[in-house]
């Protein structure tokens, strides 16, 4: 079973965003890089199906700047056995991005695609279009933001997230595409015999050329960055914890009119 | 003028209010020129009751696709179902919400289409056949405007409680179109849906919510934030700290690794503010803090701050506000 795992590398969750002068990108200095925390499930998720399938292979695609290797090479200490770079500006979109990701899968020397995992959405845009666009190039059904997958030979049931604490339960026909949230599964770490053997394990690259992608698949751009306005100090209340509730409920209900 | 596509969202035959935001955006802009025409898309089993209210709204015609396939949603039939409304309404912008339905579909019909997709926006103007749009991204902590590139619809999904609802405007009538699809050899299907235990409402829809950290110290004492949470009809959130100590479930969690929400009131109870947690909830219209620590970042972005023990405060607050609410 060849299994395909697609994963993005992100600001840490912890990083202040710094705008460019010019306001059309973020400032990327100094930033420290990781792996897009959903993305830790995907591969995680992809690992567990490798370990019941024997003699299946665990491939990382990510598309980005040279430094995403970085995150590949992340996945493959987690236990991935090989790795696909595609050299793309960070100012791709979803659509170019996607196209990139599926190109590179079709391709006649890579591996055929009989499962791929993505995670939910990547927490830097937050646009969560990469499995579903991945699954328009693929020609492959899709679930997104899945919490559980039980596998069969054909098909697998997934558990779907929705609105109100409720769940849907989606069979799908194999391959298919999943996209998972968090509480799937719990990432392991990676151990130090790991680490080092990953340093071993193949990365192909690609161009975008390579892959027939154009200027002209990217669909949508991000410009006029702007971070959010300072916050006016807001008021203090004070006194013992009865007269604080009183006045903050006062304030809600008088001076906010929010209740 | 502009001709724009709302696909309306229904689940157990009741309108989502979401809904409601996108005719509004759709028929609000512009007034002084001549209206846009307004399409919403309606796709269910035995939902024709419905359309009184799209019209209500200012849906001018709808377009109506009925199939006992399609009694649950399923991103296959509502891909299939959508493509068709816009081959026939052939619209200049295509809004759907950013819910969980939404999301799931809105980019499948972009790569359908080969157009683009601007996804989560938060802020949204339309003008003749143009929309501008901005959206957040790293959670909030920055946001951007969205170029469409090349020709096509522009496609965008808009976040539930951003833009407000508008009232129901005018006695006008709209066209209601059926349009008959044969929902077959998909590959997808819905078998079931697991309700969720709770009659709260989600974290993401809310218009009031109240959170907990870390400092509730266990599930159990999450008692008090629900008890607060239901004299005021709002949804329970959670920091990450939270969830990750087992508390309460990752649904409910509010920030960067979990749910972005923007109600009208968000409450945070023993949260110290980690800046993952604050680009979760800081577009909250007000924000309270009630924390023991003066130092704690929460505090710089809420409107109200209480330094004080919670379980002290918060059942007291419950009561305060319980007497407000029975007046």
């Amino acid at each position: 079973m060849n299994i395909y795992v697609c994963i993005k590398q992100v600001p840490d969750t912890e990083t202040k965003i710094k705008l460019k002068p010019d306001f059309t990108w973020i400032d990327t200095s100094g930033i420290k890089w990781v792996m897009s925390p959903f993305d830790e499930y995907a591969v995680e998720e992809a690992l567990r199906v490798k370990e019941k399938n024997a003699g299946s292979t665990v491939i990382v695609v990510s598309a980005g700047p040279t430094r995403v290797i970085e995150c590949i090479r992340t996945a493959l200490a987690m236990g991935a056995d090989s790795g696909i770079h595609i050299e793309i500006p960070e100012t791709a979109d979803n659509n170019m991005t996607a196209k990139a990701l599926a190109n590179a899968m079709a391709k006649k020397e890579t591996a055929s695609v009989d499962l791929v995992f993505t995670g939910k959405e990547a927490i830097d845009d937050g646009s969560a279009q990469v499995s579903q666009l991945l699954a328009g190039f693929l020609g492959l059904p899709y679930v997104s933001v899945v919490l559980n997958v039980e596998y069969g030979a054909q098909s697998v049931k997934c558990k779907r997230e929705i609105e109100g604490g409720a769940y849907e339960i989606v069979e799908t026909a194999l391959p298919a595409i999943i996209a998972t949230q968090k509480g799937i599964n719990e990432p392991r770490y990676a151990t130090l015999p790991n680490i080092m053997k990953a340093k071993k394990k193949e990365i192909k690259t690609y161009k975008t050329s390579d892959l027939g992608i154009s200027e002209g698949d990217q669909k949508i751009k991000f410009k006029n960055f702007e971070l959010p306005p300072p916050k006016q100090a807001g008021k203090k209340v004070s006194g013992d914890p009865a007269a604080q509730a009183k006045e903050l409920a006062r304030l809600l209900h008088e001076e906010a009119k929010v209740i | 003028m502009g001709k724009i596509l709302v696909i309306a969202e229904q689940r157990d035959g009741k309108l989502k209010k979401s809904t409601f935001e996108l005719l509004g955006l759709a028929t609000q802009s512009a007034p002084a020129q001549s209206a846009n025409e307004t399409y919403a898309v309606l796709l269910g089993d035995g939902v024709s009751g419905l359309t009184k209210e799209l019209e209500q709204y200012g849906a001018t015609s709808i377009y109506l696709i009925q199939d006992a396939s399609l009694k649950f949603y399923s991103a296959e039939s509502y891909t299939l179902g959508v493509l068709e409304a816009i081959k026939q309404a052939s619209p200049d912008i295509v809004l759907a919400s950013h819910s969980p339905t939404g999301r799931d579909f809105m980019p499948k019909i972009a790569a359908s289409l080969g157009v683009g997709l601007a996804s989560d926006c938060t802020q949204a103007q339309i003008s003749g056949v143009n929309l501008k749009v901005r959206r957040p991204v790293y959670a909030g902590k920055a946001t951007v405007e969205v170029e469409f590139l090349g020709q096509g619809p522009r496609l965008a999904t808009i976040r539930p409680n951003a833009i407000g609802a508008p009232k129901p405007i005018s006695a006008q009538t709209a066209k209601v179109i059926p349009i008959s699809i044969q929902f077959t050899g998909l590959n997808t299907k819905v078998i079931e849906i697991v309700k969720g235990n709770s009659a709260r409402p989600d974290v993401a829809e809310a218009p009031v919510v109240v959170s907990g950290g870390r400092s509730l110290k266990s599930a159990e004492n999450f008692k008090i934030i629900e008890e607060l949470a239901d004299v005021l009809g709002a949804a329970v959130g959670a920091s990450r700290a939270a969830v990750d100590a087992g508390y309460r479930a990752h649904r409910d969690q509010v920030g960067q690794t979990g749910k972005v929400v923007s109600p009208v009131l968000y409450i945070a109870c023993g949260i110290s503010g980690a800046i993952q947690h604050l680009a979760g909830m800081r577009t909250s219209k007000c924000i309270v803090a009630i924390n023991t620590d003066p130092e704690a970042p929460i505090f710089q972005v809420a409107d109200y701050g209480v330094i004080g023990d919670l379980f002290a405060v918060v059942p007291l607050l419950k009561e305060e506000l319980k007497k407000i609410k029975e007046h």
